[in-house]
């Protein structure tokens, strides 16, 4: 009777904690559906108010006084410029730096220090980034609140993302792939040359497309470093037409960007900016959509092509 | 082919081309150490021109002044420069956002980490992921223009800028930071821990929480850091939505003002070298910088802790 009486205990303790089990697989899809939901809500709510401002004509205005006639054409061919020289920067100097720490790099206090360094770079807020161009390129170096300010400081700014994605993708192959190289007489640089750098490339180009699409969105540090909110010309074509046919004075003429266009156009009281405003932001959501679809459609790519 | 014919086909130690490839080699290896010292000097860039700049602001006020006055008026006629009413709206949407982040974080962690099938978790993870890469200045007008006007029909007496829906929205946006690092620090949890915790007939919730979180909470404790560290030097949705009143006070119906959003105000302006404001921006950068530094060490030393307890 009395080990009768256990068992139906033991049973019903069992069932509460399976009951417990399927109460968190509950919360825990309700969660994820949450975060689902407002994503979603975030994007719809953007398309409904911005959609009827989306027209050719809006990416070929400038901005304007009259709400209606605003455009965004000199804040996405800012946003161009400045990603360009954002990635021109970043990508040379991160996948370098991942490259000398993958494979060149001893395990000795240098190399320790500058590992902990580029982690407490990616956790620094953005807009000290700012402030320290503000300080060094603006003031110091006199480059003023030109692109090429904006995009050294967007390039110090995702250069962390580069160097991690760039070890990461450097760290998943495997050692045999050297060692061959070497014993048929290779050098380091040509292992790296000719085949750690191919067989990393998917990975590096990941993380490449991620650093640039967080490049495209950031606002704080080029407010500070005084991007304009009103510019109502294109910066210096960078072809001439007479010799010597290339420009770079594009780099230094004054710039706006698209998250800029979009704040500004978000704090006017008139309700009319707001659509404005949507209508940004909707264009930036896709391009940031895109990108991370990229982004996950070269990895997998990647991922099938090799296999250790 | 004669045996002697080697040395015409492979270059000897001495040889020219032995010794310019060895040159090449140490001049590749060079650049690529400089490219990867000048992360460090990035550091102390940033580190170094906060603090120079920030510096002679001190010389003009007192410390006292700077961290007891009542109010943050730094441009105004009679300036005066309490510091900690910025720190105050900008721990209180941090908190706001936090207390978000780290119980949903979690949660959806645990959930992909040890209930969800490999190719749900597949596709789940980057779509959370998408959360991050939405700009911020999105996000700013969401809490603005959909949060707040929501939940005004709630709170009947919240204004239009609000620590409230900034933080609710920040939150929402630090979720996928807390959640993936989370997640992948319980994956790489041992299978044998959690293989033997069901053997002993624990329930996948319990070994979930009371073997795999602790085992991981080093990896978790760095996730929350990181998730703090974002709340805190997080800008446009507080510049945005936040408003621009600076005080002390731990009320999120009302507007309230953080570090960032301050340092956006001023920058927005013209800032010529040398000024107030061009030196209060500074000051908040010290601020915001130190609380993010105190934060990494902080976590560090769980870190540090937990490995040796768990080897």
């Amino acid at each position: 009777m009395n080990q009768l009486g256990e068992t139906s205990q033991m049973k019903q303790r069992i069932e509460s904690l399976k009951r417990q089990d399927s109460y968190f697989w509950i919360l825990g899809l309700m969660t994820l559906v949450f975060v689902l939901v407002i994503l979603l809500s975030l994007i719809i709510d953007m398309a409904l108010s911005g959609w009827t401002r989306i027209s050719l004509d809006f990416f070929l205005s400038f901005p304007s006084r009259f709400p209606e006639k605003a455009g965004i054409l000199s804040a996405w061919v800012g946003s161009l410029c400045v990603v360009f020289v954002t990635a021109m920067i970043s990508i040379p100097l991160g996948v370098a730096s991942g490259i000398y720490l993958e494979e060149y790099s001893k395990k000795n206090i240098w190399t320790k220090i500058i590992e902990i360094n580029i982690l407490n770079l990616a956790g620094i807020p953005s807009i000290t980034y700012g402030l320290m161009a503000l300080g060094i390129f603006v003031y110091q170096f006199r480059l003023g609140q030109s692109i090429l300010t904006a995009g050294l400081t967007l390039g110090l700014l995702v250069l962390p993302i580069i160097i991690v994605t760039t070890r990461e993708a450097i760290r998943t192959i495997p050692s045999h792939i050297r060692e061959a190289s070497y014993s048929l007489g290779a050098t380091r640089w040509q292992t790296i040359w000719n085949h750690i750098l191919p067989y990393s490339s998917g990975g590096i180009l990941t993380g490449v497309v991620i650093a640039l699409s967080r490049a495209i969105g950031e606002t704080a540090p080029l407010i500070t470093v005084g991007a304009l909110t009103f510019i109502a010309f294109l910066p210096t074509p960078p072809v001439l037409a007479v010799p010597p046919f290339v420009s770079a004075g594009w780099l230094l003429d004054p710039y706006t960007v698209m998250p800029i266009q979009m704040f500004n156009w978000v704090s006017r009281p008139q309700e009319q900016f707001h659509v404005n405003a949507a209508a940004t932001g909707l264009v930036l959501l896709a391009m940031t959509l895109i990108l991370n679809a990229a982004a996950i459609f070269v990895r997998y790519r990647f991922r099938k092509k090799y296999k250790w | 082919m004669k045996p002697n014919d080697v040395s015409t086909t492979f270059s000897r130690p001495e040889s020219f081309k032995r010794r310019f490839r060895e040159f090449k080699e140490l001049t590749i290896k060079s650049i690529l150490f400089i490219c990867a010292a000048s992360s460090v000097l990035i550091t102390f860039g940033v580190v170094w021109t906060l603090l120079s700049e920030a510096w002679p602001f001190f010389k003009e006020v007192s410390l006292l002044n700077f961290l007891f006055d009542n109010e943050w008026t730094p441009l105004f006629e009679n300036p005066q420069y309490g510091i900690l009413n910025l720190v105050s709206g900008t721990f209180l949407t941090t908190i706001i956002a936090l207390i978000v982040a780290i119980p949903m974080g979690t949660i959806t962690a645990v959930f992909l980490s040890e209930y969800a099938s490999n190719s749900a978790r597949e596709i789940l993870k980057p779509i959370l992921e998408l959360l991050a890469a939405v700009p911020t200045v999105v996000y700013g007008y969401f809490a603005l223009l959909f949060v707040t006007p929501l939940l005004q029909k709630i709170f009947s007496d919240l204004s239009s800028f609000n620590a409230l829906s900034a933080g609710l929205v920040m939150g929402i946006m630090i979720i996928p930071y807390i959640s993936s690092l989370s997640e992948d620090a319980m994956r790489a949890v041992p299978l044998h821990l959690r293989e033997g915790s069901l053997a002993l007939g624990a329930s996948k919730l319990q070994t979930s929480f009371k073997v795999i979180v602790p085992a991981a909470f080093s990896g978790i404790a760095s996730a929350y850091i990181l998730g703090i560290s974002r709340a805190l030097g997080e800008t446009m949705v507080v510049a945005i939505a936040a408003g621009l009143q600076p005080k002390i006070s731990l009320n999120p119906l009302e507007s309230a003002q953080t570090l960032t959003a301050y340092i956006v105000q001023v920058s927005q302006g013209d800032l010529p070298q040398g000024s107030v404001g061009y030196r209060t921006i500074y000051v908040c950068g010290v601020v915001l910088l130190l609380f993010t530094f105190i934060f990494n060490l902080i976590g560090a030393r769980i870190k540090s802790k937990m490995e040796i307890k768990y080897k």
